[in-house]
């Protein structure tokens, strides 16, 4: 495999927090918010990888719903 | 001009009355003042990419119904929205009949907003001034939509911009994330260990009050911070002008009894001395105060200690 720019390893850290932040959820609701962050990701995996503009404004939306969604109130999540 | 003007204000402003032709009017109404700003923005755009899309390249949205005799004045409005965000950034173009329209930039935007276009978004509430939300950049200079006079020359076009050098949340609405979390850092309270003597309120001589005038009336609009290149390069650690001000309230005020630990974690390269004295904070200011003025008291007073 090529070597990840500094952009790719970035989105990578933050998809690897978003797993490790899942794990802290209750048991029983820890697929919905696995399945949640995945889609979230999965949404946008076509895009341009020289897009850079859009790329960091995503990681920064990422970081910002990580973030709020990490809260050990929120215990569900559903769409 | 721009800056002896400033340089005036900074000289004048313990005097009880400014004279009258140093006082500042109602925001962006000077042209020759506003010059070197926008220019200084634009140039600052560090990536093409980012640039948004001229309004040349993009249609324009008219005056629902123009009648005889209109005053037909354009407006270029940055538009960017978030649900597309593999888009471009561009500058929406709409023209309003002014005789049909407010004296305000801020009506100008409602107008739009309620009549032709209900997806631009914008921040405002009082429309008086008072509150803070409204502030854009107007034809190059931060200010308050509310505050900023329409200019009559219907020949010269107005262009709006979000504050410069902030995330954009949609259209003419920042991220002010960051500005907030600045702003609870220098911790915007009394603090105090000793009760008052007589048990009841905390007393303040009219002398001490006095120092709290220009400082007290900042409505935290960020108009003078996003106006600073120092803090545009260095948002991350540099408070800005805005939070500089508030930070010499309360180090300037007479009741509070922190006024040394305050001025013990401005004291590093980074928090106040990224100011250069540009002096675009005071120059900008919409409600004409001059944090650049605080922050030179701030220097001051953690030189001769």
């Amino acid at each position: 495999m090529t070597r990840l720019s500094g952009l790719q390893r970035e989105v990578l850290s933050l998809y690897r927090q978003c797993m490790r932040a899942v794990r802290e959820k209750p048991a029983d609701t820890r697929d919905n918010f696995r399945v949640f962050a995945r889609t979230e990701f999965r949404r946008n995996v076509r895009l341009d990888k020289k897009d850079f503009g859009t790329i960091e404004y995503l990681l920064r939306k990422g970081h910002r719903q990580l973030e709020i969604y990490r809260d050990p109130g929120i215990r569900n999540i559903s769409r | 001009m721009a800056t002896t003007r400033a340089l005036t204000r900074l000289a004048t402003r313990r005097t009880a009355v400014p004279p009258a032709i140093f006082t500042r009017g109602f925001a962006s109404v000077d042209p020759i003042a506003r010059e070197p700003i926008s220019k200084a923005a634009e140039a600052a755009v560090p990536d093409p990419a980012r640039k948004p899309v001229p309004e040349s390249q993009t249609s324009t949205i008219k005056e629902p119904e123009a009648e005889k005799g209109a005053k037909i004045k354009t407006f270029h409005i940055y538009r960017w929205n978030p649900d597309e965000p593999s888009s471009k950034p561009r500058m929406q173009s709409y023209t309003l009949d002014l005789n049909k329209t407010g004296p305000m930039m801020l009506d100008a935007l409602i107008r739009i907003k309620n009549e032709v276009d209900p997806t631009l978004t914008f921040r405002r509430s009082c429309r008086e001034g008072i509150c803070g939300s409204c502030a854009m950049n107007i034809d190059g200079v931060n200010t308050l939509a509310c505050l900023c006079r329409i200019p009559t020359d219907t020949a010269k076009e107005s262009r709006i911009y979000p504050l410069p050098h902030m995330y954009i949340v949609k259209d003419l609405v920042p991220d002010m994330t960051l500005f907030y979390k600045q702003y609870r850092s220098i911790k915007p309270y009394l603090q105090r260990d000793t009760p008052p003597p007589d048990g009841r309120e905390y007393r303040q001589s009219k002398a001490e009050r006095k120092k709290l005038d220009g400082l007290y009336e900042c409505i935290l609009c960020a108009c003078c911070s996003t106006s600073c290149p120092s803090y545009w390069w260095n948002q991350e650690e540099y408070l800005g002008p805005a939070i500089l001000l508030q930070s010499y309230r309360w180090i300037a005020d007479s009741r509070d009894e922190k006024k040394a630990e305050r001025q013990d974690a401005l004291n590093n390269s980074m928090s106040l001395y990224r100011c250069h004295t540009i002096l675009n904070c005071s120059r900008t200011c919409p409600k004409g105060l001059n944090p650049a003025l605080a922050i030179a008291e701030i220097k001051k007073s953690m030189a001769f200690t």
